[in-house]
């Protein structure tokens, strides 16, 4: 260190964050799984021939094969082409509800970091929406707002904000001690100055790594509101309510179940993943000064 | 002669540690300083320095005294509206040259931050002063579109100094900016102080607990102990002749490399605990000179010879 010259500049380190993530093996794996099934959605038409609402009464219940990978429905739909279209709800789904409770959640626990007077009633009102599973919660206000997918995102959103609030709060009550923000605070910036310019963007490592873990939840909710019938409507596809319409015919036919089913666990295993990559390499505990 | 750029009158703090238990971390202290002058304020950890140092900048509040910076009273019920009157004439260099610098946010932007708070500024106005305080500091120009983390501690604390002078300050709080960085880079920071200071004639607060730093940086020195100011005079009085006794043992402390020297006795004790302060001198209980009254009556600030003041019954 004191062999260090002062006027010299370090030489630069562009990208270093997107070279650690690309280094980091779960990250990688997670990646690649969410972006395979984000391309599937979207390029469902181009891999698909078939169509998810077309019924054929001649094929029903056919087991996977050649023709159909995933076998059909009790309708004679593809069972593949709506797991492919069901990717773009669910996977919407759980953006949604990541994007919103992350918005709704990050102002909140923003504000209760930087105004220190809503602190106390901010919290409580966290700590009542959490006294309630966020399943249940999420039944109870998707019942009342009736099936449709806004609905659905508003009601997971609510269920998943208190924690994403929690999280916000925690590090911005760090952040706010820093020197940086006296500094700021010394030159007269405005509460809103300091938390756009210094809370929010030295929150956003925990905030990503809560917000991948709320997209996998929601996907998981979703699946679980279908098959209590308060998800989407059929006949559109989700996950969910695929696994739904093929509950009465779980036993002969496994795979209209099984492949839905599958789509889910992979959805949520790969935003873990990526979850996980995230926060060991934007923790700064981990980080290694070089 | 002109009048100061701050004064202080009396200024306490007092913390509350728990329901009913305060802690008194800055106790009556009153000093001024000069347009283009620098105050050296010494002081061990805990003494209150910090603290006095972030009631001028109105970083927190006093809870009794005033501070007036720009002829302007920042303490009391109309102090943040005149802080905002004189906020853009006073800045602050801080210690942790890490933590003083928004890591998200690229050198350009953190140095132009109190311009952009300030208002309007056009777009190459602002490249241009940039350009011009990176020079200032001896900063290269590339600097500008890197971010903190690229930067060693010293040429942070550069950057943490373009930015205090980003407005043209006419003062600057510096809290320890030179204490967490190694020696060499020590010597740089402050001759850099020293040379914006001689060119740009701002007055500074400068806190530090090293002698020596605070010896090459200051006009005056003021000494703190245990949130009270224990003597304050003109830097060559104040290291020629010490009078109050914890002065002198803190100049004894300093080593010297004299084979022939015995070694003065080290000061016996703690330092008081501030938050059931004793009545009567904060350093009496360590006092080799401490009579009975110093235990009852807290000695006040008195003029011992020109310019020069200290706080004790014993001289």
């Amino acid at each position: 260190m004191a062999e260090e010259t002062d006027d010299a500049l370090a030489p630069r380190r562009r990208f270093q964050l997107i070279r650690r993530l690309a280094r980091h093996r779960s990250f990688r794996i997670g990646f690649i799984i969410v972006a395979a099934l984000t391309l599937a959605a979207i390029f469902a038409p181009l891999i698909s021939k078939f169509d998810p609402f077309e019924m054929r009464a001649r094929i029903r219940f056919r087991p996977p094969q050649a023709a159909y990978w995933f076998g059909t429905d009790n309708f004679g739909r593809d069972v593949f082409t709506r797991c492919l279209y069901g990717a773009r709800l669910s996977l919407t789904i759980g953006l949604g509800t990541a994007l919103l409770s992350g918005a709704i959640g990050a102002a909140a626990g923003i504000a209760s970091a930087q105004f220190r007077r809503i602190d106390a009633v901010m919290m409580r009102l966290m700590d009542g929406l959490m006294a309630f599973p966020a399943i249940i919660l999420a039944i109870g206000l998707a019942a009342a707002m009736g099936p449709q997918i806004g609905s659905l995102i508003i009601a997971l959103s609510v269920a998943y904000i208190p924690r994403t609030a929690r999280i916000v709060r925690a590090s911005a009550l760090v952040v706010r001690e820093l020197e940086f923000v006296d500094a700021a605070r010394v030159a007269g910036a405005s509460s809103l100055r300091i938390i756009w310019r210094h809370l929010l963007p030295n929150c956003m490592g925990p905030l990503l790594v809560q917000l991948t873990f709320v997209f996998a939840y929601a996907i998981l909710a979703e699946a679980a509101l279908s098959f209590l019938g308060i998800g989407p409507p059929p006949p559109a596809p989700s996950w969910g309510n695929i696994i739904a319409e093929g509950r009465d015919q779980a036993v002969d036919s496994w795979w209209i179940m099984f492949f839905p089913g599958l789509a889910i666990s992979l959805a949520t295993l790969g935003m873990n993943l990526l979850g996980d990559g995230l926060r060991d390499v934007l923790d700064p505990r981990l980080k290694v000064e070089t | 002669m002109t009048a100061p750029v701050v004064a202080v009158q009396n200024l306490v703090k007092d913390f509350a540690t728990a329901p009913g238990r305060v802690l008194r971390a800055v106790n009556g202290v009153t000093f001024e300083i000069a347009p283009g002058e620098t105050l050296g304020l010494v002081g061990e950890s805990g003494s209150g320095k910090s603290t006095t140092g972030r009631m001028l900048a109105g970083l927190i509040p006093a809870t009794t005294g005033t501070v007036t910076l720009f002829g302007q009273t920042i303490t009391g019920p109309h102090g943040p509206a005149h802080l905002a009157a004189v906020r853009h004439r006073m800045q602050f260099v801080f210690q942790d040259p890490n933590g003083s610098l928004n890591p998200r946010m690229r050198v350009r932007d953190a140095i132009a931050e109190p311009l952009d708070i300030k208002g309007h500024i056009a777009r190459p106005d602002r490249t241009a002063r940039i350009a011009e305080l990176l020079d200032m500091v001896g900063l290269p120009q590339a600097a500008a579109d890197r971010y903190p983390h690229e930067f060693s501690g010293g040429q942070r604390q550069r950057i943490g100094i373009a930015r205090a002078l980003a407005l043209q300050p006419d003062f600057i709080v510096a809290d320890e900016p030179v204490s967490a960085l190694d020696v060499s880079m020590q010597a740089q920071i402050v001759n850099l102080l020293l040379d914006l200071q001689q060119n740009l004639g701002i007055a500074i607060l400068f806190i530090a607990h090293d002698l020596a730093v605070v010896r090459s940086m200051s006009h005056n020195v003021a000494v703190m102990y245990a949130g009270a100011l224990v003597e304050i005079a003109p830097r060559a009085a104040l290291y020629a002749a010490p009078q109050h006794p914890y002065t002198r043992a803190l100049l004894d402390a300093v080593p010297r490399p004299d084979p022939n020297r015995t070694r003065p006795r080290a000061l016996a004790g703690e330092v008081p605990s501030m938050l059931n302060r004793p009545p009567g001198c904060p350093f009496a209980a360590r006092c080799p000179l401490a009579m009975p009254q110093c235990h009852d009556t807290q000695p006040p600030l008195r003029e011992i010879a020109p310019a020069h003041q200290a706080a004790c019954h014993a001289i």
